[in-house]
């Protein structure tokens, strides 16, 4: 079961589609006018994302490897569908405001993305939980940037309208531009506040600090020192553990040695 | 030693001119246009001038200070740039509108990218077209209340209300000849001094051109992409406005000459060095495409003007324009693509 929580971890915070692997854009920016629809957006695609990475995790032995892109697409297209009429019948509120992107979720490169790179390589339960976990991970994303555009741009969260009636908001936040600036903004405090995400890994600190835009010419060669000193303590690293595991060898060899010569001693 | 042979690298010759004087020069330059704007418009439009400039000097120093990078405010870049979004609005807009425009434009357009010399597009009309789509309202209310202006009574001015006269001349009813600028009422001469509706800094032709002479003559800027801009567009809409049946285009190209922000827009923000090409052909290629679409958007888009958005659409071409344009390196003439 651990490694169904650590999928949930993976999908939410670690790999999160929305901030740090940047799939699924189209549904980010169009949907994301206001919290509730990016809230049901978002779980309407768990839902299609859980299911058919159970499905296909069930039937990767059977999809043939040369065709199994479109066996993959049939799968989710099938989901969507069945999802989309379920919509119609029971939410036709959350059906009419989310409109052509419902079927749309079968073009979405997440479901794909997960299906080719880890439902089909693993099995049904761990493939649940990382749809699981991609799905939610893709929620929160889509709510946080519905929350911020709606506030900025009707005055209101999850239609609670908290500013007074007659005051102007930004409408340019509930239009696509918008949108970018919401995305591009949460995604560099997330980057900022160093997250504990795929793309926020800990490597050398450059001596300029990676600025370009003040970048004087001057700073490389402190910056290349920094970059061998890394080198160096790579190499170092790797030699020590090849002499280890050289030395563990040794001792392996030395007591198989000493076995047989027990061995024979007994014989 | 040193003073006789020395070695460095190129460039070995370079001239006195810094951002700053260039950045004061454009100052002194807009300031005709701004005083008629306050001369024409009231109080209001120095305070909107004000806040403008305040707003855009304050962001940058706070930004610059929050990410403990060097303070760039003494350049004047951000002067600039909150003295051409000031005369991009209405006088007729709240305080807090050109605070806000001022934020975006020197925040998420100029520092995001890397600050002075690194913006993709002109933060002052990034600044202008954010406002516009956010609060198109406010920003196309052109009417001055009369008592609002302080200064209007011992100028003996009145107030104006209403259209812009560019957008009077366009005034084109579905499914009828376009309307002749007699017929629409409007006074070329006026336009030509500035004494219309309109925002801040656009009215005054004679103000713009006093300042573009200024910047011309302490070769701030090179008469290149103005000229080509303006040629450009009155070609485009001589042949597509619709004028020549009704028979008076002269009037009409004198009335789009003088309308909107055309001659505001090639002399100053069209001139922005980080957002301009800097190839001799480029220059001409940037103000064809500026003349094309300022033109399109006139004659066949719903709103009269379409300085602000040809601008930032060209600026956005500019890297392919540089691209196409290189020239050639003297002795590489006969080869392939001069490498």
């Amino acid at each position: 079961m651990n490694n169904c929580t650590e999928r949930l971890y993976n999908g939410i915070i670690k790999e999160n589609p929305t901030f740090v692997l940047m799939l699924g854009m189209c549904p980010t920016l169009a949907t994301t006018t206001s919290a509730i629809n990016g809230l049901s957006m978002g779980l309407t695609t768990t839902v299609v994302l859980a299911a058919s990475n159970a499905l296909i995790s069930c039937l990767r032995n059977i999809i043939p490897n040369k065709v199994r892109i479109p066996g993959y697409i049939v799968v989710i297209a099938s989901l969507v569908t069945i999802v989309q009429l379920l919509l119609k019948a029971y939410l036709p509120a959350v059906d009419s405001a989310l409109g052509l992107y419902i079927p749309l979720i079968v073009v979405n490169c997440i479901i794909l993305g997960r299906a080719e790179s880890y439902a089909s390589k693993n099995g049904v339960l761990p493939s649940l939980f990382d749809g699981i976990g991609m799905g939610l991970g893709f929620t929160f994303g889509l709510t946080c940037i519905g929350i911020v555009r709606e506030i900025l741009g009707s005055g209101s969260i999850f239609n609670f309208r908290f500013w007074p009636q007659n005051f102007d908001t930004i409408a340019i936040f509930v239009m696509a531009p918008g949108a970018f600036f919401v995305l591009a903004c949460l995604t560099a405090l997330q980057n900022k506040f160093k997250m504990p995400s795929a793309t926020n890994v800990t490597g050398p600190q450059m001596a300029c600090g990676g600025n370009c835009a003040s970048c004087q010419g001057s700073s490389c060669a402190a910056n290349k020192g920094l970059f061998e000193a890394e080198r160096a303590a790579a190499k170092a690293e790797k030699a020590r553990k090849a002499k280890e595991a050289a030395a563990a060898k040794k001792a392996a060899a030395q007591a198989a040695a000493a076995k047989a010569v027990t061995e024979k001693k007994e014989d | 030693m040193s003073d006789l042979l020395n070695v460095s690298s190129s460039p070995h010759v370079r001239s006195k001119d810094t951002t700053a004087g260039i950045m004061r020069d454009v100052c002194i330059a807009l300031i005709p246009a701004a005083a008629f704007g306050v001369y024409n418009f009231g109080l209001r439009a120095l305070i909107t001038i004000l806040v403008c400039v305040a707003s855009c000097v304050l962001t940058e120093y706070l930004y610059e200070k929050g990410m403990k990078k060097k303070i760039t405010i003494g350049d004047y870049s951000a002067v600039v740039t909150g003295m051409i979004l000031a005369m991009n609005l209405p006088a007729s807009v709240p305080v807090w509108l050109p605070i806000i425009g001022g934020v975006f434009a020197i925040l998420i357009v100029k520092q995001l990218f890397g600050g002075l010399g690194q913006n993709f597009m002109n933060p002052a009309l990034a600044g202008r077209c954010f406002l516009m789509i956010s609060f198109a309202g406010r920003m196309t209310n052109f009417a001055v209340q009369k008592g609002s202006a302080l200064m209007n009574g011992a100028m003996g001015i009145d107030g104006f209300s209403g259209a812009t006269p560019l957008a009077l001349v366009e005034n084109t009813e579905a499914g009828k000849a376009a309307v002749t600028v007699a017929e629409s009422g409007v006074d070329i001469l006026q336009m030509f001094i500035g004494t219309t509706a309109g925002t801040i800094g656009e009215t005054s032709v004679i103000a713009l051109l006093i300042g573009a002479v200024y910047m011309l003559y302490k070769k701030v800027i090179s008469p290149v992409i103005p000229c080509v801009y303006i040629v450009t567009t009155l070609v485009f809409v001589a042949l597509f406005g619709g004028h020549i049946a009704t028979g008076d285009l002269l009037p009409f190209l004198a009335a789009q000459l003088c309308g909107g922000g055309l001659v505001f827009g090639a002399f100053f923000m069209a001139t922005d060095y980080v957002t301009s090409p800097i190839t001799p052909k480029g220059q001409i290629v940037f103000g064809i495409c500026l003349g094309l679409f300022t033109g399109i958007f006139r004659s066949f888009g719903p709103s009269a003007e379409g300085v602000s958005y040809a601008i930032i659409l060209c600026n956005l071409l500019v890297p392919l324009i540089e691209k196409v344009t290189m020239p050639v390196p003297f002795g590489r003439e006969g080869e392939k693509n001069g490498k």
